[in-house]
């Protein structure tokens, strides 16, 4: 694995959070990510799990605290520096945020696109990805024309189409039937066995017990507390990192 | 694994043909570009007004400008003759001098029959006085009119010289102030045709806002979805040029044919040269230039605004 060596991917250390003069909604939080980890990341609504999440995402400073991410300092980074950093992390937003006048196809394909990946490279990946998650006959639907699970399949399958570092999920299963989600869950794990790091917020109890050697982050009033040690070091480790050749339409994306 | 050399790769392609993708392509869409295009016409046709008017102007004031006229007032038929004939000569032999012209007896009576009736200029009872026409390779200056005077004032004393364009004088006041009048013109169309096309850059923005910051977050760099946005902006924008060029075109080749059928020499001469067409040309152009600009600028400030 072309990991970083130090045995870390994300630390947070005492980070806080607050929007504008409001109150703080993320307060001393401190964890580390380890690579190749199954986190899970719940807590009640409006817990911070989001916000949370925008810090993992680079789409948000914290107000206080340091975070260190993939071997640099996130705070201190300069702005020209984080699109490299963004293209190595996989996101499923909480709300979508499909382009409204792409198509699925063109949705899962922009990751891709982003990063310059040549368009020869792009139609049988996507075309793959889109069968996994069971919409290969609406890739040329607009987002509109879709349901919100067949959206949040489109939202995920653009979240993990360029096989990121970090896959970074917010409520991934939120608007699908059970069944759904399990194969879901398969894909985040198909993966996490390929090395990525995932992490995965969500209220649904049921779904952290579907993911063997996954760990447990919970969120309480913007406070982190640890349920199962994720946060201790050395934590307990998930599977090992497999090399085998992988079903699935993962074994088949470019990057 | 092979994909950290590859997203290396990927991360220096940045101009890939998926690009144009990124952003819909609605092109001629909406009332901007119909708004740019008229604008275009407008300024264009305000343009090539102002630019005709130069070249009448300046072509007008070449002929004139380098002619004077000299009159040979003298009672004596036979002594004005003389005169006459000496001046054409003494003239002719000046230096700058390009060509000299004795202005027939009959043109003469035709320019003041109107004023003294037919009948008056069969005896010799109304001294016409003989007319000259000189003219010089350069403007006729005052300093060359008075040279004129010395030369001719001993051969014929009676010689009255005037510059031609003297008489024009208040004409080309007036087509120097229309002249500035299509100035102000052009450049306040100029200034509309600017805000219209930065008012639809932001306009197209605003409708992408969204599209932006997923890019954005995806982890598309600032210059890369300013040059996605800045390119499909200036599609439409050079869309609305190309037809406002072509619509002032047709007006102005109408147009154009129409003063050319009058026949009046001075407006034929304000035609437009090619190196005036250019520059119509340009101004479709500029529309373009500032749309990119303004699109770079607004996508460039709104990503700043994002970590
Ligand atoms: N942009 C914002 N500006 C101000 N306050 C915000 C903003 N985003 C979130 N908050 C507040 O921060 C707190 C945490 O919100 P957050 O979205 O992180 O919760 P969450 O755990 O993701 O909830 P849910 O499970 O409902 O998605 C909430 O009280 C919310 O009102
Ligand atoms: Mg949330």
């Amino acid at each position: 694995m072309n990991q970083v060596a130090d045995g870390e991917i994300v630390h947070f250390d005492n980070v806080g959070l607050r929007y504008g003069t409001d109150r703080e909604v993320l307060s001393d939080v401190s964890f580390t990510l380890f690579p190749g980890s199954f986190y899970f990341l719940t807590g009640a609504s409006g817990a911070g799990k989001t916000s949370l999440l925008k810090l993992l995402y680079l789409a948000q400073r914290p107000s206080r605290g340091m975070i260190r991410m993939f071997g640099a300092d996130a705070i201190t980074l300069p702005r020209d520096r984080l699109p490299a950093f963004r293209r190595r992390l996989g996101v499923v937003f909480q709300d979508f945020r499909l382009v409204p006048h792409l198509s699925a196809f063109d949705n899962v394909a922009l990751p891709l696109r982003v990063a310059g990946v040549p368009e020869k490279d792009i139609a049988r990946p996507v075309g793959d990805m889109l069968d996994w998650v069971g919409l290969a006959d609406r890739k040329d639907a607009r987002p509109a024309t879709l349901s919100g699970g067949e959206q949040q399949r489109v939202a995920i399958a653009r979240a993990v189409i360029g096989r990121p570092e970090m896959l970074v999920a917010d409520e991934p299963t939120g608007n699908v039937d059970p069944e759904m989600a399990i194969k879901l869950l398969r894909l985040f794990e198909a993966l996490n066995r390929l090395g990525t790091t995932v992490v995965v917020a969500t209220h649904d109890v049921h779904l952290l017990t579907k993911v063997p050697d996954s760990l447990i982050m919970r969120l309480d009033k913007g406070r982190l507390s640890d349920p199962t040690g994720a946060l201790r070091y050395p934590p307990r480790r998930s599977s090992t990192p497999s090399s085998g050749p992988l079903a699935g339409p993962l074994s088949d994306a470019p990057l | 694994m092979t994909w950290r050399p590859a997203l290396a790769r990927g991360w220096r392609r940045i101009s890939g043909v998926g690009e144009a993708e990124l952003v819909p392509q609605a092109r001629l869409s909406g009332p901007m570009p119909w708004v740019i295009a008229i604008m275009v016409a407008l300024t264009i046709i305000a343009a090539s007004a102002g630019l005709a008017l130069r070249n009448a102007t300046a072509s007008a004031a070449a002929d004139l400008e380098g002619g004077a006229t000299v009159q040979i007032v003298e009672a004596n038929p036979d002594a004005r003759q003389a005169q006459a004939s000496a001046s054409l000569a003494r003239l002719r032999a000046m230096p700058g001098v390009t060509s000299v012209r004795l202005v027939p007896q009959s043109e003469v009576d035709a320019l003041v029959e109107p004023w003294l009736g037919a009948g008056a200029l069969d005896s010799d009872a109304i001294p016409v006085p003989a007319l000259i026409d000189v003219r010089f390779d350069r403007p006729a200056t005052p300093a060359r009119l008075a040279a004129l005077r010395g030369v001719l004032k001993p051969i014929a004393p009676g010689a009255r010289v005037d510059a031609q364009s003297g008489w024009l004088r208040p004409v080309f006041a007036a087509m120097a102030s229309l002249q500035w009048l299509a100035i102000a013109l052009v450049a306040l169309l100029a200034v509309a045709l600017a805000a219209a096309v930065l008012l639809a850059a932001r306009n197209a923005l605003g409708a992408n806002r969204d599209t932006i910051e997923i890019v954005h977050l995806l982890g598309g760099t600032d210059a890369q979805i300013a040059r996605v946005f800045q390119r499909s902006i200036g599609v439409d924008a050079a869309g609305g040029g190309v037809v406002g060029l072509l619509l002032a075109a047709v007006v102005i080749l109408v147009l154009g044919r129409r003063f050319a059928s009058l026949g009046a020499g001075m407006v034929d001469r304000g035609a437009l040269g090619w190196a005036d067409w250019l520059l119509l040309a340009l101004v479709p152009l500029a529309a373009v230039l500032v749309a990119m600009v303004t699109a770079r600028i607004t996508v460039l400030r709104s990503l700043r605004k994002m970590l």
